[in-house]
């Protein structure tokens, strides 16, 4: 029995180095064509172009009709994809993109730097709000010749090469779309892109089947022949449908948290919460600064130090997020390490409050106010009942108030709210995803803006430093001290960084392989 | 009374009830002694099954205790339960008199306006009652006595319909008295039995009312349910069975209790009927 019990520990302790030449031999493995994969679209998107629709399902099953000039890898470096190489003048100001060779559209009709400067300087300049933040910026578009694009900006910005992705400036067919409503086009509906798979079939209600591009600009790609998304709405079902092997693939909320550790524990399942480096989604519970007592720092520096943010990435999402450190997620890009937001710590945050002059009445109670609870579904339930407990044990009574998501959306984006709770998309740049949260310029009644109402004109000032410069050293600079003024003032209490798991059958290679995971285009990914 | 009592307890299934009914009555009562603080509170480890660390019945995902949540939750289902029937009895036997002692024009509208009602699947309009006032408990009672109360005024109206002829009530209006005293004072105490009956039904049927829309997540947020512990179970019942089965058990005890209770009631307020069915024992 210790003899057999010995030589498991031994297996386990050699199982790092096998994993390891697995995962060698994987990439030597040659890849195999053929299969169909099937996978699941949850909730089922309303259009497949990505450029007309932004939300998470259109990019799921747009990303692999449509590709960008970029892709991006889990550190955030920009990688080849319709562009082959690309060069930023010393001055920040001149990008040029040399694009590949022989890219074909589905209809047939080649690619060239036209399809490129339509699509940047027209289209999602038209159809996508936040494209045209940025791109607004370019002075000048022009195709060079047809395999060199070049854009001039007005002034530096260096977060602009983080805007090529599929998710964000897919490239669409200028034929297709130049002289019309690019809304209203035929082609929003029969979606035409250069991607691996090109659109084949939809039945509303029940999936939608993609199918291999055979005139595909990467030499006898993509392995698979065809990836069909059904639509399965109910999360049981899905897990069934996953486990029973009918789908190889699922993603973004498809698997309820709670279920993830028993697909964990499935022999033939790989679980990744990697993938989502990109977006990099910030949990936080959000203060209205413009409400008693909540204006005060101590206040939110106690309610943050009565939080334990271990517990609600281990036990409310299973392991699947990691507790938040401060306004940034350690995946956007200037992330420092050094900038912490305040440590769970009741005693401390009791004291806090006392010192605030927030004694607690008969009942223990110091304060009372009304938290509108994210109507996500039953982890976000969770989530409300353990912060109303975390902060009942400083003197702190929550009110849960439960609505549904129009009300939320409409009260959280009028500012009707003490505290609630959101989760945005930093987009891997801080000047693209973090600084709307926390600028006073960006005090609207809008949904995703700084609707806390958090003032602070050194914070503007260094954010708007950041956005400036071209240099990465200077932004560094900036962003590192604006995440130290960050963490003292606790604007928002952060909570978690977000990530989804992608759960798959072990015959699937190079699911995830970028920092936008299954968004990519899996012109890549075939069957063992 | 002691003929109530005696058939009353001539029906067994009813007695076992009443003990269940009183047992349950006091655990909602006893709930802040036996288990002080607050039911939401992290007691222990999340998932523990029962009978670990100290806990009875186990512990949910957040490591609050089953048993506790049971406990605190007898006292808001059966709040619910009792709160909601009594508004619902005032809606019902106010309209079921009006309906029945006036007749007439009056009874076609007010009837008409009852099958309205009928009509309407309750749970549905309940659900969507929920939905518009935001799930508080005060809305919670308000949503299931509008949806509870047309048997009611079926019930008394058809009960006034015969009782008003009788010749006790024709020799009171001869006496001259009010109409008021007369619905309140001769008819109403003679049309009681039924009402009694249906209303022990409807504390069952509104305990379920109120735990199916905790289930699916429009019970007060601030309120411990027994619903709402079998709809925070439901999504982790391969892991946790207890979250919800214990909780489950609760509610079938409860509302069969008042189901006997309310059979031994009808026997007790109608003996002969209960005799002619073969004088059930």
């Amino acid at each position: 029995m210790a003899v057999s019990r010995r030589g498991l520990m031994a297996t386990a302790a050699a199982l790092p180095f096998l994993m390891r030449a697995e995962d060698a031999l994987a990439q030597g493995i040659q890849p195999k064509r053929g299969g169909t994969l099937a996978s699941i679209v949850n909730p089922e998107p309303p259009i497949l172009h990505v450029g007309i629709n932004n939300q998470a399902p259109t990019l799921i099953v747009g990303g692999k009709i449509f590709q960008g000039l970029l892709r991006y890898d889990p550190q955030l470096k920009p990688m080849p994809e319709l562009a082959k190489s690309w060069e930023i003048s010393p001055d920040g100001l001149e990008y040029t993109f040399h694009l590949q060779e022989n890219v074909k559209f589905h209809d047939g009709k080649p690619m060239t730097a036209d399809d490129v400067v339509f699509s940047i300087m027209k289209f999602h300049m038209e159809v996508s709000p936040r494209a045209r933040g940025v791109f607004a910026r370019i002075k000048d578009g022009v195709a060079v010749n047809p395999t060199t694009a070049k854009f001039v900006l007005s002034e530096p910005f260096e977060p602009f090469i983080l805007m090529f992705d599929n998710t964000v400036s897919a490239i669409v067919p200028k034929h297709l779309f130049d002289g019309q409503d690019y809304r209203q086009a035929p082609a929003v509906q029969k979606p035409i892109g250069t991607g691996p798979f090109k659109f084949a079939e939809w039945q509303r209600g029940n999936f939608i089947r993609l199918e291999r591009f055979e005139e595909y600009w990467k030499p006898g790609q993509p392995y698979l022949d065809a990836i069909i998304y059904r639509v399965v709405p109910d999360s049981q079902s899905r897990r069934l449908a996953l486990e029973s092997g009918q789908v190889q693939l699922t993603q973004s909320n498809d698997i309820e948290p709670f279920d993830v550790p028993q697909m964990r524990a499935r022999p033939n399942l790989e679980v990744k919460t990697t993938g989502w480096e990109y977006m990099g989604p910030l949990m936080w519970m959000d203060f209205n600064h413009r409400v008693k007592p909540l204006d005060d720092v101590r206040v939110r520096r106690a309610m943050t130090m009565a939080v334990n943010r271990d517990f609600i990435a281990q036990r409310l999402w299973f392991g699947i997020g990691k507790p938040a450190t401060g306004p940034f997620h350690s995946a956007t890009r200037f992330y420092d390490a050094s900038a912490k937001a305040p440590a769970y710590n009741v005693e401390a945050a009791k004291k806090l409050l006392d010192e605030a002059g927030l004694k607690p009445n008969a009942q223990g109670v110091r304060f009372t106010i009304k938290h509108l609870s994210l109507p996500y579904g039953e982890v976000f339930t969770r989530l409300g009942e353990f912060l109303r407990q975390s902060f009942r044990q400083v003197g702190v009574d929550l009110q849960l108030e439960s609505v549904d998501v129009g009300t939320w959306s409409q009260r959280t984006a009028n500012w009707e709210f003490d505290t609630t709770i959101n989760y945005l998309y930093q987009y891997g740049d801080p000047t693209l995803g973090v600084e709307r949260s926390y600028v006073s310029t960006n005090i609207k009644k809008i949904l995703f803006s700084n609707v806390a109402g958090y003032e602070n004109p050194k914070v503007d000032e260094l954010f708007k430093q950041a956005r400036d410069a071209a240099d990465p050293k200077v932004r560094q600079q900036a962003f590192s001290e604006v995440q130290k003024i960050l963490v003292e003032d606790v604007p928002l209490l952060w909570l978690m960084e977000m990530s989804f798991p992608t759960i798959y059958d072990k015959k699937l290679n190079n699911v995830i392989t970028s920092g936008s995971g299954v968004h990519a285009s899996f012109d890549d990914v075939f069957m063992a | 009374m002691r003929g109530f009592w005696r058939n009353f307890c001539r029906n067994r299934g009813a007695v076992v009830g009443l003990v269940i009914l009183l047992l349950v009555i006091a655990t909602a009562i006893a709930a802040p002694w036996l288990y002080p603080g607050s039911p939401w509170d992290m007691a222990g480890m999340p998932f523990a099954p029962p009978g670990e660390m100290g806990m009875m019945l186990g512990t949910d995902s957040l490591g609050r205790d089953v048993a506790a949540g049971i406990a605190h939750g007898a006292r808001v289902s059966l709040l619910v339960g009792a709160v909601s029937t009594v508004v619902a009895l005032v809606i019902g036997i106010g309209l079921g008199a009006i309906a029945g002692y006036l007749g007439g024009l009056a009874d076609d509208l007010v009837m008409r306006f009852t099958e309205f009602f009928q009509t309407i699947p309750s749970f549905v309009l309940a659900i969507l009652l929920v939905a518009i006032f935001t799930p508080t408990i005060g809305s919670i009672v308000f949503a299931i006595a509008v949806v509870s109360w047309p048997p009611v005024a079926r019930v008394v109206r058809a009960e006034f319909l015969s009782l008003r002829s009788r010749e006790f009530v024709q020799a009171s209006e001869v006496l001259g008295k009010s109409r008021i005293s007369i619905v309140f004072g001769d008819i109403l105490p003679n049309a009681l039995s039924p009402i009694v009956v249906l209303s022990s039904l409807m504390v069952a049927s509104a305990i379920l009312l109120e735990s199916a829309l905790s289930f699916l997540g429009l019970g007060d947020p601030n309120m411990m349910s027994w619903g709402f512990l079998i709809g925070s179970g439901r999504s982790v019942i391969r892991m946790a069975w207890w979250m919800s089965v214990f909780p489950g058990i609760a509610i079938f005890l409860t509302v069969l209790s008042l189901n006997l209770v309310g059979e031994g009631l009808s026997d007790a307020l109608n003996p002969r009927l209960a005799r002619n069915r073969g004088g059930k024992a």
